[in-house]
């Protein structure tokens, strides 16, 4: 039987302190019955003998420390799935918010997941084909992999990330694949594109849609993607799925935690954030994977949004840190009208080494990627002392580099977002752009593979 | 003994009527039997830490203690595994469990059923004292390990077994000076938070031969050392501690992923079976120890994870190995202790680490080292301690980056800008330094003659000219450069790319002998020293620049590891003779 409390005692949004509690456990999830019949929903925080720490979920608003009642429901926060949650619309909390029916549960996941056993993963090694060059010749996402795009607002990230959902594909295969989408204190506007995106190619039918928008309770936001992730980890490993889950944005889930944190009198970390900020976001990233035996996987594509454009604010640095590399975003090249504004150089997939190559991509794949890196690099350079001390300062070498840096930019990099390029068609276009380049130059590449796709024209 | 819960707050568990309990005390808690560790006591309150999620626990469950410490089984069986923080099997987790970590698993670390093949080399009469060798098992093809007297055991070996044997049967009985008799199983057990006893310590003057230029021959590190690899995300941290894991010329690797990426684990355990070990052909594998506490893996157990394995490593030390201990990363390390320090709610120190951080640190870092072992052999072993630091922002004013600096004898530091360019291994070659210099330079004046430690000196002093310079040619252009100048920046650019990069996933490059690396160096400076005398002589720099020679010179590093000196031979010849054409050229004209 399940008891409940008139006991609540202290509310300091969202925290709640309940005395008098008998065989309340850590984590356990409770529900707060308001004296109107409203239900919002917790979690118990802190138990200490007979007083429980909770933290409310939803807003504080309207609780009645007399007259509401708490009941402690003996179990984590649990998401109800089942494969007909595709193509359905969820709040934050898991709730169906599209009209539709409740979801007929065939299990009940604790929405924290438990770690994946090292020894259980299968290492990412399938090459995914974005259609973006700038991804697949270069940064190359792999299945399995988690790659976050660092942006700046005011930067298309959405577009990017909607691109990637739409075309990514993994070559000769024909699995069955499934979306896995969480706004996380997002505007409206911003939700509406990625779902109409997702209307627009019939993508829809496939996809699970989480939302917490930026004017829901941001307590909420704790739970979204791990409602997302519990979901995506049903489809993939039990029903065999390749899942590609789009969290954004990352920066709202933060600031969400840290709110959290200062309620609780946490000694913060840097900027405010709590300690364990590394963790609690590894405990989500971690969840990307593959696992031996198994056929479905998930693909992990996570937003940030730098505070200050800057890269070493925690959010960025700890996502950094605990994913397989990142695509960034740079507003110089926005300003220049390249779409997508992608910084190649500061980019990086750390799998991609796996995941190209003959029999993947093409065999050629590695040296054209380190050479056109390199090239691109340099010309950069070539181009910022050319700003300085003036074109005649450059040496004759170092001016072709400053123009295949330019041409890099608006060819390669700036394809738009509706252009869907084959891995062939970005592997041949790196060619062209180096031929830009005296041979001479290509020592990245092996001799052989410049014979065979850069012939002698005369 | 048992006690009962008062509060649950994540990994912290608080419980009362634990009165006959021992601080560091490992305890069971709750119905699924979760392990943790006692941290403090009051009354007969205490604090305890899971390694496991507490989810679901709550007051009034019972807390029962083992009366041990936080222990590690040490025994045949070890090599070849892979571990968590706190030394339980994950492959063996995952039969017991399938692929998720769920809690209260129990498996024991070193598994019961199997035989090994124990040869005894103690005979009965022998008097025998702790660290003494009773025999061997030959646990992987690559490793002999040897059964040791355990510490706190001496006297007369009674009677020994042979043949096939579990780690927990006895294979002696020694008899104490009073008469008691006990009996030995291969394996024993030792707490991981207290260093194992040796006879003696030595200062480290051997070299760790790690196969990577920038380290080898500008900043090596001694058998028995400390070093630290502090870097930003995208760096190649992880990078460089795999090359050591797989070049070093060390007997046995212990390799603990500390809060770090599952995948990267993953990959390890992947790839090091299939790579050979260049000195004696077995797989890698076969030498090496895994923990693996990934990131999402609980973060008590994290805190526990660079104990288990640096105890690990003092026990091969013990048999006479030199190992090393890679431990990536000691700031997710820090930050697991910042936690449980936080729910503790200790008195914080800088930027909410607990004010112990840099004594915990300094201690971790001084079970390194190259020691006489215990027993009668005298034995030398030592363990080499590299770790991986990841700074906020890459900014080495953190906390953990200074207290680490301030301990560790040889400091790597990557730099992201090398790695954007793609300048691999990213290890900046003006901010790292070595401490070990001057007590290995005997070392490599032995070996190579003095000529190695001067093309060293040479070769830095050469690139810290190079960035003096670079602001000038910044602010006025190459061309106010002197010819002297000039040939500096570009002697500094063939040392940088021609010596100091390395290309780990290439195969002739992934490893250069020392021999290699010092004629490669000695080219280069050769060129330098050569051009110096055209120069002189009034031959044309640009044309010095573009000698054939130099795509040769560029090339160099991947040459054949077995057939490079008659490449080098060749090399040289070539660019003398190109170079004096230059000479005779110009004085023609």
């Amino acid at each position: 039987m399940i008891k409940e409390y008139k006991t609540i005692k202290e509310i300091v949004s969202p925290l709640m302190v309940v005395d008098n509690v008998e065989g309340v456990t850590y984590d356990e999830l409770g529900e707060i019955e308001l004296p109107n019949g409203d239900v919002r929903r917790c979690k118990v925080l802190e138990v200490e003998g007979s007083r429980a720490v909770v933290q409310l979920f939803e807003s504080a608003q309207g609780i009645n420390l007399a007259g509401s009642k708490v009941r402690f429901l003996g179990r984590p926060q649990e998401l109800a799935v089942s494969e007909d949650m595709l193509g359905r619309v969820f709040n934050g909390m898991g709730m169906p918010i599209d009209g539709g029916p409740e979801i007929l549960a065939e299990a009940h996941k604790d929405i924290n997941g438990l770690p994946m056993n090292p020894a259980a993963r299968a290492y990412p090694a399938e090459f995914i084909q974005t259609g973006v060059s700038t991804i697949d010749g270069l940064n190359t996402l792999v299945r399995g992999q988690k790659l976050p795009i660092f942006s700046c607002s005011g930067l298309p990230h959405a577009a990017l990330a909607a691109q990637i959902a739409r075309q990514a594909r993994v070559l000769g295969d024909d699995e069955t694949f499934a979306v896995v989408f969480a706004a996380i204190g997002i505007t409206f506007e911003e939700s509406e594109y990625f779902i109409n995106d997702f209307r627009r190619t019939g993508a829809i039918d496939r996809t699970v849609v989480f939302s917490n928008l930026a004017n829901d309770p941001a307590v909420e936001r704790i739970s979204t993607p791990r409602m997302a992730l519990t979901a995506a980890e049903y489809l993939a490993f039990e029903k065999g799925m390749q899942v590609l889950v789009i969290l954004t944005d990352i920066t709202n889930y933060a600031e969400a935690l840290r709110e959290i944190s200062a309620a609780k009198k946490e000694v913060p970390g840097r900027r405010g954030y709590p300690g364990y900020l590394y963790t609690d976001l590894a405990t989500m990233y971690e969840r990307a994977g593959r696992r031996q035996g198994r056929k479905g996987s998930i693909t992990m594509i996570p937003i940030l949004t730098m505070p200050e454009d800057d890269k070493t604010h925690p959010i960025p640095d700890l996502t950094g840190y605990i994913t397989e590399g990142q695509i960034i975003l740079s507003r110089d090249l926005f300003r220049k009208g390249i779409i997508p504004p992608v910084d190649v150089l500061p980019s990086l997939s750390r799998l991609k080494d796996k995941g190209i190559g003959a029999g993947k991509t093409r065999e050629d794949h590695a040296g054209t990627m380190n050479q056109l890196f390199a090239a691109y690099s340099r010309g950069k350079d070539a181009k910022e002392l050319m700003t300085i001390l003036g074109e005649a300062a450059l040496s004759d070498d170092d001016k072709l580099y400053a123009q295949f840096a330019d041409e890099f930019e608006k060819r390669y990099v700036s394809q738009g977002n509706e252009t869907n390029r084959t891995i062939e068609e970005t592997l041949d276009l790196g060619w062209e752009l180096l031929r830009i380049l005296p041979k001479r130059e290509l020592k990245r590449i092996k001799q052989e593979y410049i014979d065979k796709y850069m012939p002698d024209e005369e | 003994m048992s006690g009962t819960i008062t509060k649950v707050s994540g990994p912290l568990v608080v419980a009362e009527g634990l009165a006959d309990a021992n601080v560091s005390d490992v305890v069971r808690v709750g119905e699924r039997h979760l392990i943790g560790e006692i941290l403090n006591m009051t009354g007969d309150t205490a604090s305890i830490q899971v390694y496991e999620e507490t989810s679901g626990l709550g007051p009034g469950a019972e807390v029962i203690t083992t009366g041990m410490p936080l222990s590690v089984e040490l025994g045949p069986g070890m090599l070849d595994n892979i571990y968590d923080g706190i030394q339980r099997p994950l492959p063996e987790m995952r039969a017991a469990a399938g692929d998720l970590i769920t809690r209260g698993i129990d498996v024991p670390s070193l598994n019961r059923e199997k035989k090994w093949d124990f040869v005894p080399v103690a005979k009965p009469g022998d008097i025998v004292s702790a660290g003494d060798v009773l025999g061997t098992v030959q646990e992987t093809s690559a490793i002999l390990h040897k059964i040791m007297v355990p510490p706190g055991i001496s006297g007369e070996v009674v009677s020994v077994e042979s043949g096939e044997h579990t780690v927990a049967e006895a294979i002696a009985v020694i008899r104490d000076s009073r008469g008691n008799e006990r009996e030995v199983p291969m394996m024993q057990r030792w707490p991981v938070r207290i260093g194992r006893p040796y006879a003696k310590k030595f200062v480290p003057n051997r070299p760790m031969n790690s196969g990577q230029r920038i380290i080898d021959t500008m900043f090596p590190i001694a058998k028995g050392g400390t070093a630290a690899v502090p870097g930003p995300f995208g760096s190649g941290k992880t990078v460089v501690q795999h090359q050591l894991a797989k070049w070093s010329d060390v007997d046995i690797v212990v390799y603990i992923g500390c809060g770090e990426r599952g995948n990267e684990m993953t990959d390890v355990l992947m790839e090091f079976p299939e790579l050979k070990d260049p000195r004696n052909g077995e797989p890698l594998m076969k030498r090496t120890v895994l923990i693996a506490n990934t990131s999402d893996m609980p973060v008590a157990a994290r805190e526990a994870s660079i104990y288990t394995g640096i105890t690990i490593a003092e026990y091969f030390r013990d048999m006479g190995y030199d190992v090393a201990v890679l431990a990536d990363s000691t700031s997710r390390w820090a930050e697991a202790l910042r936690e449980m320090s936080g729910r503790l709610e200790e008195m914080p120190g800088e930027e909410g680490y607990p004010a112990y951080l840099a004594s915990r640190l300094a201690q971790f870092y001084e079970r390194a080292g190259c020691v006489q072992c215990l027993g009668s052999e005298g034995r030398t072993g030592s363990v080499t301690a590299i770790g991986a630091v990841s700074p906020p922002g890459g900014d080495f004013s953190e906390p953990v980056a200074q207290a680490t600096m301030r301990i560790v004898k040889v400091f790597w530091a990557l730099d992201s800008a090398l790695a954007y360019a793609r300048h691999f291994p990213a290890i900046n070659w003006l901010t790292s330094y070595s401490l070990y210099l001057d007590t290995l330079r005997a070392w490599y004046t032995e070996n190579f003659g003095e000529k190695y430690m001067n093309n060293r000196a040479r070769a830095m002093h050469i690139l810290q000219e190079e960035s003096e310079l670079q602001e000038i040619v910044r602010l006025v252009g190459q061309d106010a450069l002197s010819g002297s100048d000039r040939l500096t920046m570009e002697t500094a650019k063939m040392v940088r790319e021609d010596f100091l990069q390395q290309n780990a996933f290439v195969d002739e490059d992934a490893y250069s002998s020392y021999a290699k690396q010092f004629r490669l160096m000695d080219i280069v400076l050769k060129y330098d020293e050569l051009c110096r005398e055209a120069l002189a002589k009034g031959a044309d720099l640009n044309k010095l620049f573009v000698i054939p020679v130099r795509e040769k010179i560029g090339r160099a590093k991947m040459a054949d590891p077995k057939a490079f000196d008659e490449i080098y031979d060749a090399i040289e010849k070539e660019m003398q003779e190109e170079i004096a054409q230059v000479v005779a050229g110009g004085e023609e004209e």
